[in-house]
C-alpha cells in the first residue's frame, strides 16, 4: 500500500491571478522580507482583496527555518484567526507556512511532533496555499517540512500526508528575479529530487514518469534559466521543480540529501548547492552495490546506457558538465571550508547523514566509516571507488 | 531455529543487540523501552507483548510480558504477525511501515525519526535470528 498526494495545481502565465478566485475572509501570508521588498507581497494582497479576503503577513522566515520560527508564526496565525495560510517564498517560507498551518490547527502539538503517524486533522480551521518563487524545492506541491533545530545543529524532515498543501500556485512571473547564483542552486535541487525521487527504494509507478519528466526538463532548460534567464526556460524550470516536487514527494529521496542536509546544517551551504554537489558521488557510491536504475534515466536523456554501470557513469557525466555550466562547486573544498574546518565537523556531518531519513531509502546505505570517505572524497574531489 | 513468539526469541534479540558494534554505536545517544506487539490474528490467539528496554546502545531487559500494565514503556509498537515478519526479513521497512500504518506506534516518532540508523541496526539485529515463524 502506498499513497499520491498532490494538490491542486494552477500553473503558467497569470497563474498568481486565481488568488482573486478563491473564498474566505483572512488570510496569513507567511514569507521572508524579501519577497515583501520584491513586491510579491503586496500583489499577493491586491488578488486577495478581489476576492473580499484581508490579509495579514508574517514576514519572518529565515532561510533554513528553525523550530521556533514555526512557533512565532503559529501564534501570529493563532492571534489573527485566519482561514488561509498561504506559503509565499521559497521552500524555508512554504515550509514554514506548512508547520504554521499545523500548528496553528494543533497548538497542542510542538513542530517536531508533526508526524505521518499522527491523524493531524486538518482543515478545520483553514487551508493553504503555496506559491514558489524559487524554481527547485518543489515545497509547494510535498507534504515535507524541513525545519532546523539550531541547538542541535541538524534539520528535521517532518510532516504529514495531511499537510499537502490545497492549492498550488506556480507561476513564472515570480521566478523571474531569481539571479543566477539562486537559479543554479534551487535548479540543482529539483535536479537532484528527480533523480533521487526515481532510483530511491520508495520509487512506485506513479513517481516514475514525473521525476523522468523533471529530469529532462532541468537538462533541457537550466543552462538557458541560469545562462539568460529567458522566459520560457524559467517557465520550464518553474514547473520542472513542481513536477520533481511531486515526483519525490510521493516517493523520497536518497543519499545526496542524507549528506546535503548534513552539510547544510553544519556549514550553512545553500540546500540546493550541498545537494547537487553530493549527487554525482552518490550515484557512484550506489551503482556498486546494485539495484540502480542510473541506465534508464540515462537513456531517457539519450545518454549512452549499455549496462548499468556505463548509464551511471554517463549520467555522472551528465550532472559535473551541469554543474561547470552552472559555475556550481563540485567538491566541498570549493565551497570554501577549510580542512581544519572539514575535519573539525567531520564526525557531526557523519553523524547526521547516518541518522537522515533519506538514508534508509537509499539502494546501498552506507556503514559508519564509507559515510565518512564520502565525505572526504566529496571534499577532494575524488571518484568514488569503493 | 527459534520460535517467533517465545522469551527465547526476544532474549536472542537482546543478546544479538548486545553483540552488535554497530547498533552499539548508531544507539548510543537512545533512551527508550519498547513493547513490541503482536496483535491477535491468525496463529495468534491472544497478544504477544515483548518488552526490551533500549539504553545507550545496549538492551538492559527483554522478555515477554503476560500483561500490558506490567510495564509502562515509552514507545509501543503494534502490527500483525504477517507485518512483523516483513519488517524482521526485510521486506518491510520499518519506516515505511510507520507511514503507511502496517505498523502502529504509540510515542514519540520525531524521536525515532532522529534515529533511523539505530532502527535500521536493530532490525539488523533481528535478522540475524534464526526464526521460525507460526504457519499463518
Amino acid at each position: 500500500m502506498w499513497f499520491f498526494a498532490s494538490p491542486e495545481i494552477v500553473f503558467g502565465e497569470d497563474a498568481l491571478s486565481y488568488l482573486s478566485e478563491i473564498e474566505g475572509k483572512r488570510a496569513l501570508i507567511v514569507t521572508d522580507e524579501n519577497m515583501v521588498r520584491l513586491g510579491f507581497v503586496d500583489k499577493v494582497i491586491g488578488h486577495l482583496k478581489e476576492a473580499g479576503i484581508e490579509a495579514r503577513v508574517f514576514a519572518e522566515v529565515e532561510h533554513d527555518p528553525s523550530l521556533e520560527t514555526a512557533k512565532r508564526g503559529a501564534q501570529a496565525a493563532l492571534d489573527y484567526g485566519p482561514d488561509w495560510i498561504v506559503g509565499l517564498g521559497g521552500g524555508s517560507s512554504m515550509d514554514a507556512a506548512k508547520a504554521v498551518w499545523v500548528l496553528y490547527e494543533r497548538p497542542d502539538l510542538e513542530p517536531d511532533e508533526i508526524s505521518p503517524i499522527e491523524t493531524l486533522g486538518l482543515r478545520r480551521k483553514a487551508r493553504l496555499i503555496t506559491i514558489p518563487t524559487t524554481s527547485g524545492t518543489g515545497a509547494e506541491a510535498t507534504w515535507a517540512i524541513v525545519l532546523t533545530d539550531t541547538e542541535a545543529r541538524r534539520k528535521l524532515g517532518l510532516g504529514s500526508r495531511e499537510n499537502v498543501a490545497d492549492i498550488a500556485i506556480v507561476d513564472p512571473a515570480l521566478a523571474t528575479t531569481m539571479p543566477p547564483q539562486l537559479t543554479a542552486d534551487t535548479g540543482m535541487d529539483a535536479l537532484t529530487h528527480a533523480i533521487e525521487g526515481y532510483t530511491c527504494t520508495w520509487h512506485n509507478d506513479f513517481s516514475d514518469g514525473l521525476c523522468l519528466k523533471a529530469v529532462k526538463l532541468v537538462f533541457d532548460y537550466l543552462p538557458r534559466a541560469y545562462e539568460k534567464g529567458d522566459p520560457e526556460a524559467r517557465e520550464k524550470m518553474h514547473n520542472a521543480a513542481c513536477i520533481a516536487g511531486l515526483g519525490f514527494g510521493n516517493a523520497l529521496a536518497a543519499l545526496a540529501h542524507s549528506l546535503g542536509h548534513s552539510l547544510g546544517a553544519v556549514f550553512h551551504v545553500p540546500h540546493g548547492r550541498a545537494v547537487g554537489l553530493f549527487l554525482p558521488y552518490t550515484i557512484e557510491f550506489s551503482v556498486r552495490g546494485g539495484k540502480t536504475r542510473y541506465a534508464e534515466i540515462a537513456r531517457f536523456l539519450g545518454l549512452p546506457a549499455g549496462s548499468e554501470e556505463e548509464g551511471a557513469a554517463s549520467l555522472v557525466t551528465a550532472i559535473r558538465g551541469l554543474l561547470k555550466k552552472l559555475n556550481q562547486p563540485s567538491t566541498i573544498g570549493e565551497l570554501g571550508i577549510s580542512p581544519d574546518e572539514f575535519e573539525a565537523e567531520l564526525p557531526k556531518l557523519v553523524e547526521n547523514a547516518e541518522n537522515d531519513s533519506c538514508t534508509v531509502t537509499s539502494t546501498r546505505i552506507p556503514s559508519t566509516e564509507e559515510f565518512e570517505r564520502l565525505f572526504r572524497y566529496a571534499y577532494e574531489g575524488r571518484n568514488i571507488d569503493f | 531455529m527459534i520460535k517467533f513468539l517465545s522469551n527465547e526469541w526476544v532474549k536472542a534479540l537482546c543478546r544479538e543487540l548486545n553483540q552488535s558494534e554497530a547498533y552499539a554505536q548508531a544507539a548510543k545517544n537512545w533512551e527508550g523501552d519498547f513493547y513490541f506487539i503482536v496483535e491477535p490474528g491468525g496463529p495468534v490467539e491472544e497478544p504477544v507483548i515483548f518488552y526490551v528496554d533500549l539504553w545507550h546502545g545496549k538492551c538492559r531487559e527483554a522478555k515477554i510480558v503476560a500483561d500490558e500494565r506490567e510495564k509502562q514503556p515509552a514507545f509501543r509498537m503494534s502490527a500483525p504477525l504477517s507485518a512483523w515478519r516483513k519488517v524482521i526479513e526485510k521486506e518491510l521497512d520499518p519506516i515505511q511501515g510507520l507511514l503507511t500504518r502496517k505498523l502502529k506506534l504509540k510515542g514519540n516518532m520525531a524521536m525515532i525519526m532522529r534515529n533511523v540508523k539505530a532502527a535500521q541496526e536493530l532490525v539488523n539485529c533481528c535478522t540475524l535470528i534464526p526464526t521460525e515463524f507460526p504457519s499463518e
